[in-house]
């Protein structure tokens, strides 16, 4: 079963990472990238990516003619999807427990961040025959 | 499928239960068989198939095995290695080996290890009995082929460490564990036959493995009557596989299948093989299943199914595996006897055990729509929908509501 992990980052809280110690920010991404390459290790892994910040967002719709208007910029936003993995695992359980992982990043002065991650299942096959 | 790739996937289980067996290094020996798969792959389609193809492959498996003992004598210490580099003159022996045993069965069950999680146990299933690539297999899977990779080398790195390791399991070994086996094999099955549309073809292709497979576990077991009962389970519900979703990959439940695109010749194997198998006396949860299924691919009409028969044998799939969702199709199979305000009234008696499971919803709703009941039917469509976590299940009980409104 494949489920999403969504980090979502308070817009102005603690995770204004630009504005932590070098050292910090060193440590936070050094932590991300080890924790997505034992993922990929232990072959739950199908992908993850960083989303570029909120200041950059733009938020898209079509006009009558099906020509994109775009409306943004959201400095201000509470709340912001930072980046997401998708993994394959055999239970939920063990999806909340890569979460937990991903939320015990640290932050500044090394002390875990506890980021909120959204968790969602991703949708599949079906999966039985359907009786009447 | 192409009878070139087919026949090596046939030949690949006994290539690498003769490697095996002679080098005692599973993980080498398998890495080694994917290489002389691959050569064979590459080459033969120029220089034409070997008179003897196994004997082939089971050459460049070994040559590729005494490199990689070469380079690892080299990287670790010489001595401890050097006991399992086999003398070039042995090598010959390996063919005439190959000729006399045939391992499947054991590395079956090694691939179907206890300490394996079942997808690690159905991935490597793939790659060392069916002879897929890990290429395939990722496809099937829909993950990256580096991510299989890897869930495929943990898992053999987890036989090994289990220390049972490529031991050929004894006869005594192997009942025990058939329940493992036929059970991996059972997921593999329904991983393929729940495909969702878009990847419809390579995940078929599971579905179509998991029946090669349970096929060889029966020519090897031929006294099994669970394996039959597997493999006439398997055989009964895939003889419905294109029927039950329509030309937009939606969900067509049972009773609005055409019939008439249903697999006689596979329903006619199934039927048959469920059949002998029930005269064994050892009746078990798969052959059960299997006789359902049998039920249904025999009728020509919901209404013409058997449906005491079918009651009857959930009645004893129950008695023998007290499962709170074969309590759910046993009150649906009673509805269809007794009308649907039995069925509803045994829905309450186990509805707790399957606390707010999306199928209880979906069935209530099927339930109370035949009882007339379409306000109610409908709200409890709407809350099936917005749990099943399958997405043709959920435009099928969205598309279920929207029939009822008004």
């Amino acid at each position: 079963m494949k489920f999403m992990l969504m980090m979502h980052a308070p817009g102005n809280g603690p995770y204004q990472i630009a504005k932590w110690p070098l050292e910090d920010i060193k440590a936070h991404i050094g932590f991300m990238k080890d924790f997505n390459k034992q993922l990929q290790k232990s072959g739950e892994l199908v992908g993850c990516e960083g989303l570029s910040g909120p200041d950059q967002a733009k938020l898209v719709k079509a006009d009558k003619n099906g020509a994109p208007i775009t409306d943004g910029v959201f400095p201000e936003s509470k709340e912001f999807l930072a980046g997401y993995w998708i993994v394959d695992v055999d239970s939920a359980a063990r999806a909340y427990a890569i979460a937990a992982a991903a939320s015990m990043a640290p932050g500044p002065g090394g002390k875990p961040v506890h980021l909120e991650i959204e968790v969602r299942e991703v949708m599949s096959g079906p999966p039985t025959d359907y009786l009447p | 499928m192409d009878p070139a790739v087919l026949a090596l996937r046939n030949l690949a289980p006994q290539v690498l239960s003769a490697v095996v067996r002679r080098y005692r290094d599973f993980a080498a020996s398998e890495d080694a068989v994917q290489e002389a798969l691959l050569a064979a792959v590459q080459q033969w389609p120029a220089t034409g198939v070997p008179e003897h193809p196994r004997a082939w492959l089971i050459q460049v498996a070994s040559r590729r095995m005494v490199d990689h003992v070469r380079s690892e004598a080299a990287r670790r210490n010489r001595e401890e290695i050097v006991v399992s580099l086999v003398p070039p003159e042995d090598q010959l022996a390996l063919q005439a080996d190959a000729e006399a045993h045939d391992d499947t069965l054991e590395l079956l069950v090694t691939c179907c290890h206890p300490a394996l999680s079942p997808s690690s146990a159905i991935a490597l299933t793939l790659r060392a009995v069916g002879g897929l690539t890990t290429l395939e297999i990722a496809k099937a899977y829909l993950v990256p082929e580096a991510t299989m990779a890897q869930r495929i080398s943990r898992a053999k790195a987890t036989i090994k460490d289990s220390r049972v390791g490529f031991e050929a399991p004894t006869d005594a070994d192997i009942a025990p564990r058939l329940r493992a086996v036929t059970h991996v094999l059972y997921l593999m099955f329904n991983e393929g036959y729940t495909a969702s549309s878009g990847a419809e073809l390579v995940r078929a292709d599971l579905a179509f493995e998991a029946i090669r497979v349970t096929r060889m576990l029966l020519r090897k077991l031929p006294d099994e009557p669970e394996v039959a009962g597997l493999l006439a389970l398997m055989l009964l519900t895939d003889a419905r596989r294109t029927a039950r979703t329509g030309p937009g990959g939606e969900l067509v439940p049972l009773d609005e299948q055409d019939r008439s695109r249903w697999d006689r010749a596979q329903i006619a194997e199934g039927t048959a093989l469920v059949t002998a198998a029930f005269t064994r006396g050892a009746v078990g949860p798969y052959q059960l299943q299997a006789a359902i299924a049998a039920c249904h691919d025999e009728a020509a009409s919901t209404v013409e199914t058997d449906w005491p028969q079918i009651v009857a044998l959930y009645s004893v799939l129950l008695a023998i595996d007290d499962n709170p969702m074969v309590a759910l199709n046993l009150a649906i199979a009673e509805a269809m006897v007794d009308g649907p305000a039995a069925g509803l009234s045994r829905l309450t008696t186990i509805e707790a055990r399957l606390a707010g499971h999306y199928r209880v919803d979906a069935v209530r709703a099927h339930l109370l729509e035949r009882a007339g009941d379409r306000a109610g039917a409908r709200v409890h469509y709407e809350r099936a929908a917005a749990r099943t976590t399958s997405l043709a299940e959920r435009d099928y009980l969205l598309a279920r509501a929207g029939r009822l409104v008004g």
